[in-house]
C-alpha cells in the first residue's frame, strides 16, 4: 500500500512537471514573446521596451528557472491586462469555475447513475436501449449549441432563469446542465457495465438465495461494488468538466478562470493564460491521484498491482 | 474479452443487420457525398454577400422562399450553400486529425505494449501527462499565439487527442504480444518492425478503427467549439461552428439561424458516433483508461 501511494506521488509529481515545462513552452512557440505582448500597431522600441521589462532578452534556460521556482511558490507574475497579480486574478475566479464543475458533476450523477442501473437490470430490452440512446444523444450534443438553445428556450422564451452573467444559484443551473452532458454519457455506461458485471457474480446469487429483497440485493451488493470505477471516473471527468468549462463559461458570459483565459488569450495577456492551463491541469492531476487512492482504499484487490 | 481478430465476411453481415451501424452509416455517408459534389449541389455561392436579403427565413417559414430553402444569414449569404460546405470542413478536420492522432497514439501504445518495462513506463506517462493538459485552452491559447488557420486546428487536434489510440493500441498489443502466431514469426526469424507491422498492427486494427470513429466525432465538436470561439478556422469559411457564432447575435429574434447549423453539427457527430457504438459493441473494445 505505502509503496503504491508512493510510486503514483511520484507519478503525479513528475506529470505536474512536465506539465510546468510545456506551459512554459507554450508561450515561446510564437518565437518571439515579446513582438506577441507589444501586438500588431507596436514599434521596433516598444518592442524592445517589453523585452527588457519582462526580462525576455535573458538565455531561455534561465527565464525558464526563473519562472518555474516561481510558479512552484504560486507566483505566476503579473498581468499585462489586467494589472493585478496573476494568482490574485485566479483565486478570485476559481470558486465560480469549481462550482460550476460540481455542479455540472452533481447532475451528470443524478441522472446517469439511476439510468445506468436500471439500463442493467433490464438488460437488453428497449429501456436499456432507450437509454443508451441518451448516452449517444449526450455524447453528439456541441455543448455551446446547447447552451445556446437553453438561453434561447428557458431564458428567453420561458423566462425561467437567467439568460447569462454571473450571479446566484440560477446562474449555475443552465451552464451546470450543458457541462452535464459531457460526463452522463461515460458515467452512465460505467453504471451499466458495472452492474450487470456485478449482478451476474456470485454474491449476488448467493443473496438472491438467502431471499434478500430485490432493492436491498441492487444497492447494497450490486451498486456498492459497481461503484468503485464510477466512483473514480467521476473525479476524472471532474477534471475534463473544469478544462472544458472554458467554452461553457464563454457562451454563460460567467466570470470564471475559463472566462478569464478566453479573455486573456484575445488580449495576448500570457502569464494569466499559462497560469489557468497549469491551475486547470493540476487540479485535474491532483483529481486522478484521489481517486486512484480511493480506488486502492475501497478494492483492496487493487493495492499490490 | 473478445479476441482481437479481423472480422471476417460474416462480421460485415452481422454488421449490415446492426440497426446502429447501418442508421450511421447512412448519415455520414450521406454527408461525405453532400460534402464531395457540393459545387454541383449548392445553388449559390457560399461566400456571395447580398446586404439586401438578409436573415431570409427558411422556405417553410412565414416570409420564407423556396430560392433560399434554409434562408439567409446576417450578409445574405444562402444557408444551405454554407451548410452544404461546411460539410467539407467538419470532414477535413475530422479524418486529418484522426489520421495525426492515430499516427502518434497507435506508435506510441504498440511500442508500450510490445516491449513493455522501461518502455511502457514512458508510454504511460506521456499518456498520463496527455490528459492532464485541458485541450480546449491549450487549442485556444495556441491559436491566440499563432493566429487561426485551418491547417492549424488540425495539427493542434492532432497533436493532443492521441491519447485513447494509445491507451486502446497499448492494451491490444499486450493481449497478442504472447500469442501464438506471434511467437511463430519470432522463431522464423522476423524483425521486430516486421512482427510490429505484419503480425501486431493489422490484428489491432479493427479496435483502432472504434476509438478512430469516436475520435473524428470528437474532433468535429471541437473544432466546432473552437471556430465558435473565434479561435479555430478563420471567417469567412462556412464551419458550422463559425456559422453558430456568426448568427448567435440574431438568435433571440431568429432562432433558426442556430438551430440549422447546429443540427447539421449534431446530426454527423450522432451518426460517426452510432458507426462507432456498433463497431465497439461488436468487437468489445475496452475503452477504459
Amino acid at each position: 500500500m505505502v509503496r503504491f501511494i508512493l510510486r503514483r506521488f511520484t507519478v503525479a509529481i513528475l506529470v505536474a512537471l512536465t506539465v510546468l515545462t510545456l506551459s512554459f513552452l507554450l508561450t515561446r512557440l510564437s518565437g518571439d514573446l515579446a513582438i506577441s505582448i507589444a501586438g500588431p500597431n507596436a514599434t521596433q522600441q516598444d518592442v524592445e521596451l517589453i523585452r527588457q521589462a519582462y526580462g525576455l532578452n535573458r538565455p531561455l534556460a534561465q527565464q525558464y528557472f526563473d519562472w518555474l521556482l516561481r510558479a512552484v511558490q504560486g507566483d505566476f507574475g503579473e498581468s499585462y491586462f489586467f494589472k493585478d497579480r496573476v494568482a490574485n486574478l485566479i483565486a478570485h475566479r476559481l470558486p465560480i469555475t469549481l462550482t460550476l464543475g460540481l455542479v455540472g458533476l452533481a447532475l451528470a450523477l443524478v441522472v446517469a447513475l439511476p439510468l445506468g442501473i436500471i439500463a442493467a437490470v433490464r438488460e437488453g430490452s428497449y429501456v436499456d436501449r432507450g437509454v443508451m440512446l441518451v448516452a449517444l444523444v449526450g455524447q453528439a450534443m456541441p455543448s455551446f449549441w446547447l447552451g445556446l438553445i437553453l438561453m434561447v428556450v428557458l431564458g428567453l422564451n420561458l423566462g425561467w432563469l437567467p439568460i447569462s452573467g454571473t450571479g446566484g444559484w440560477e446562474y449555475y443551473v443552465m451552464p451546470g446542465i450543458v457541462l452535464s452532458f459531457s460526463a452522463i454519457p461515460s458515467l452512465m455506461r460505467l453504471t451499466r457495465s458495472g452492474m450487470i458485471e456485478a449482478l451476474s457474480s456470485d454474491y449476488i446469487r448467493t443473496a438472491r438465495a438467502k431471499g434478500l429483497s430485490r432493492l436491498s440485493i441492487l444497492v447494497k451488493h450490486g451498486f456498492r461494488n459497481a461503484a468503485i470505477p464510477v466512483v473514480s471516473i467521476a473525479a476524472v471527468q471532474l477534471g475534463f468538466m473544469l478544462g472544458g468549462s472554458i467554452v461553457i463559461e464563454t457562451v454563460f458570459a460567467m466570470h470564471g478562470v475559463g472566462y478569464l483565459a478566453w479573455e486573456s488569450i484575445s488580449k495576448n495577456d500570457f502569464p494569466v493564460v499559462q497560469a489557468v492551463i497549469l491551475v486547470l491541469a493540476l487540479i485535474y492531476i491532483a483529481l486522478t491521484l484521489l481517486a486512484d487512492l480511493l480506488n486502492a482504499v475501497l478494492d483492496p484487490r487493487l493495492r499490490t498491482s | 474479452m473478445s479476441g482481437a481478430v479481423l472480422p471476417g465476411s460474416g462480421a460485415t453481415r452481422r454488421l449490415l443487420r446492426n440497426a446502429t451501424f447501418v442508421i450511421g452509416a447512412l448519415i455520414v455517408g450521406l454527408v461525405v457525398v453532400v460534402a464531395i459534389v457540393a459545387p454541383w449541389i449548392a445553388p449559390y455561392d457560399p461566400y456571395a454577400i447580398d446586404l439586401g436579403r438578409r436573415l431570409v427565413p427558411p422556405a417553410w417559414m412565414e416570409g420564407g422562399t423556396p430560392a433560399n430553402w434554409l434562408g439567409t444569414d446576417q450578409l445574405g449569404r444562402d444557408y444551405l450553400s454554407r451548410l452544404i460546405y461546411g460539410a467539407r470542413i467538419s470532414l477535413i478536420i475530422g479524418v486529418a486529425t484522426v489520421i495525426t492522432s492515430g499516427v502518434i497514439g497507435t506508435t506510441l501504445g504498440v511500442l508500450g505494449g510490445f516491449y513493455g518495462g522501461r518502455v511502457d513506463d514512458v508510454v504511460m506517462f506521456l499518456i498520463t501527462a496527455r490528459l492532464s493538459i485541458p485541450v480546449v485552452l491549450v487549442a485556444l491559447a495556441v491559436a491566440g499565439l499563432l493566429g487561426t488557420s485551418f491547417l492549424l486546428v488540425i495539427l493542434v487536434l492532432g497533436l493532443l487527442l492521441w491519447d485513447r489510440f494509445a491507451v486502446v493500441a497499448r492494451s491490444t498489443t499486450m493481449q497478442l504480444r504472447t500469442l501464438d502466431y506471434v511467437s511463430a514469426a519470432w522463431c522464423a526469424g522476423s524483425s521486430h518492425a516486421s512482427v510490429l507491422l505484419r503480425e501486431i498492427l493489422p490484428n489491432i486494427a479493427t479496435h483502432l478503427a472504434v476509438v478512430a470513429t469516436l475520435e473524428m466525432a470528437l474532433a468535429i465538436l471541437l473544432e466546432a467549439a473552437l471556430s465558435f470561439l473565434g479561435l479555430g478556422v478563420p471567417a469567412p469559411l462556412p464551419s458550422w461552428g463559425l456559422m453558430i457564432s456568426e448568427a448567435k447575435e440574431y438568435m433571440f429574434f431568429t432562432p433558426w439561424v442556430i438551430l440549422v447549423p447546429g443540427v447539421a453539427l449534431f446530426v454527423l457527430v450522432f451518426g460517426v458516433n452510432l458507426l462507432g457504438d456498433a463497431l465497439r459493441d461488436m468487437l468489445g473494445t475496452d475503452l477504459t483508461r
